[in-house]
């Protein structure tokens, strides 16, 4: 960093940087001195960017300034627009997301209502109640102004992110149609990306969607149990769509903004690229993960890296960045999950075993309380047999 | 978004009176209350469902060794303790849910005084894993279910 003095610009170089290693590598293959690599990378592109003598900052601002694409040329533009005003600021991410699905979408209130579950008398209700909100609101239906573009365009992708979750995170078979909803939102992103394909943050979206859905096939067992990422059987995955995700990636590129999506995008292809578990490149992980950090201060990035030190630099160092969770996550399953994981890993059965119960009893997912009940009592079974090696 | 069941048993609150020795407009005042709460909740496309249970005395008790079942009339435990009734929420967040039961806790009882009756606040288990936004992040990372 100190090489060249001006912080914001070489932290912006180093980040782009390690987004180039996250894209570049399924390609080149892995460079033998990775961390040399990245200082040469990052050296190349501020040099680079003062060549062109243009900052992210210029850029940033031409692109927030940029117009909206005029509403006449075509029927995808006016989706658009209808998309920016579906999610208004006056409404909860639910009602965003039903308005969302069933304005842009095309999903009809009977497919919106099974995908959530309730009835479809229920459902029209909240949809209803969502235009109504918007129309009391000081600013009722119209096209967003180019000062607040920006600010809404997030909105949008934020809405299209949670679709996205909703279906993902549904097991399959018993909830159809809450499984499609990530298609719905892979189509809905690809459509905002063609509009705004200078947007870094629109392409992270997308790409992230597609490298992280490539891998339903092996998500599920045939009785619909979930099946680790570290367990699943990775020839399953869907080699296209996680190639197509890592071109949206590597063309978004030094287009900013640079946000969490990317950055998380750039983990998903971490991972995506590894043909085996071990084979993962945690160093990558974490560097990502202490990247993506700088931007939120949402706790679950700080798990995320104790869980990933953890891998680089051993549990005992991944247990100390989770105790600077206790205070902000207490009484949270998934702090307790990932202590008893790296408890586990740290040979503490005892620990890991008192860990895993607390983490069964405190979730509200199904899966999750089978998947860490499951976990406990395997190492109350080792603990009473004598060790296996595996 | 999640789902709560919002649950009220026969456990009365601040009134030992049981209700048929309320006065009938206390009765009126009691049910419109429910009645109207429940109307704005259905029109905010927060109530999903809304039951009352037959009492106690109706109830069966079932136990199985997977051969005979047994049936008995119960019940075993606390008259208090049996489930009355249960309402079925999606809300944005857990504060929602609590701030439904405290209404449904001051429904007003004789003389309009709030009953405080003890609701049950139980968030429904599903197949989804908690916690959508940043869940699938932590569990590709600690290895988890993905």
């Amino acid at each position: 960093m100190r090489r060249y003095g001006d912080f914001d610009l070489a932290e912006d170089a180093v980040q782009e940087a390690l987004l180039t290693a996250a894209t570049q590598w399924p390609r080149d293959g892995m460079p033998e001195k990775p961390r040399g690599w990245l200082v040469q990378t990052a050296s190349r592109r501020l040099i680079d960017q003062w060549r062109s003598d243009r900052s992210r900052r210029d850029r940033e601002e031409r692109v927030a300034l940029q117009e909206l694409p005029t509403q006449e040329t075509s029927d995808q533009d006016d989706t658009l627009t209808v998309l920016l005003m579906c999610c208004h600021p006056a409404l909860t991410p639910a009602s965003a997301i039903a308005l969302t699905l069933r304005a842009v979408g095309g999903l009809t209130t009977a497919e919106i209502a099974s995908a959530f579950l309730v009835d479809e008398a229920t459902m029209a209700q909240r949809i209803s109640r969502a235009k109504r909100t918007i129309k009391d609101s000081d600013e009722p239906f119209r096209v967003p102004t180019d000062d607040e573009r920006p600010a809404r365009l997030r909105l949008v992708l934020h809405v299209l992110y949670l679709v996205f979750n909703e279906g993902y995170t549904s097991t399959a078979g018993r909830e159809l149609h809450r499984a499609e909803l990530s298609g719905d939102a892979i189509r809905m992103t690809r459509m905002v990306h063609r509009l705004l394909p200078d947007d870094g943050e629109v392409a992270g979206l997308l790409g992230l969607m597609l490298l992280i859905d490539a891998r339903r096939p092996a998500r599920t067992t045939a009785d619909g149990d979930l099946v680790p990422l570290a367990e699943q059987d990775r020839t399953l995955w869907n080699r296209v769509q996680i190639a197509e995700g890592a071109a949206i990636l590597a063309g978004a590129m030094g287009r900013p903004p640079l946000g969490e999506y990317r950055i998380q995008a750039a983990i998903a292809a971490v991972h995506d690229r590894a043909a085996r578990a071990e084979d993962t490149d945690w160093t990558q992980i974490l560097a990502l993960y202490g990247l993506l950090e700088q931007l939120t201060d949402n706790p679950v990035v700080t798990l995320n890296r104790a869980v990933a030190t953890g891998m680089v630099e051993g549990p005992t160092a991944g247990l100390a960045v989770l105790d600077s969770l206790d205070e902000q996550l207490a009484g949270h399953y998934r702090l307790d999950a990932v202590r008893a994981h790296l408890l586990e890993m740290a040979g503490d059965t005892e620990g890991a075993f008192e860990h895993y119960r607390m983490a069964a009893a405190r979730t509200t997912s199904l899966p999750e309380q089978r998947y860490l009940s499951m976990k406990a009592a395997r190492l109350r079974q080792e603990e009473s047999e004598p060790p296996v090696s595996e | 978004m999640a789902r709560y069941l919002l649950g009220i048993t026969f456990e009365g609150g601040v009134v030992d009176t049981p209700m048929e020795q309320w006065k009938p407009e206390e009765i009126q005042e009691h049910l419109d209350y429910y009645r109207e709460l429940s109307q704005e909740l259905r029109e905010s496309g927060e109530l999903v469902q809304s039951e009352i249970l037959t009492g106690p005395d109706l109830a069966k008790i079932v136990t199985s060794d997977g051969t005979t079942p047994l049936v008995t009339d119960g019940p075993f435990q606390e008259f208090k303790e049996w489930l009355a009734g249960f309402q079925l929420f999606d809300v944005e967040s857990e504060e929602r849910a609590l701030e439904i039961a405290a209404r449904l806790s001051a429904v007003p009882g004789p003389a309009g005084v709030p009953t405080q009756q003890p609701v049950q606040v139980r968030r429904v288990m599903d197949e989804r894993i908690s916690d959508t936004e940043g869940m699938r992040e932590y569990l590709e990372t600690a290895a988890g279910a993905s």
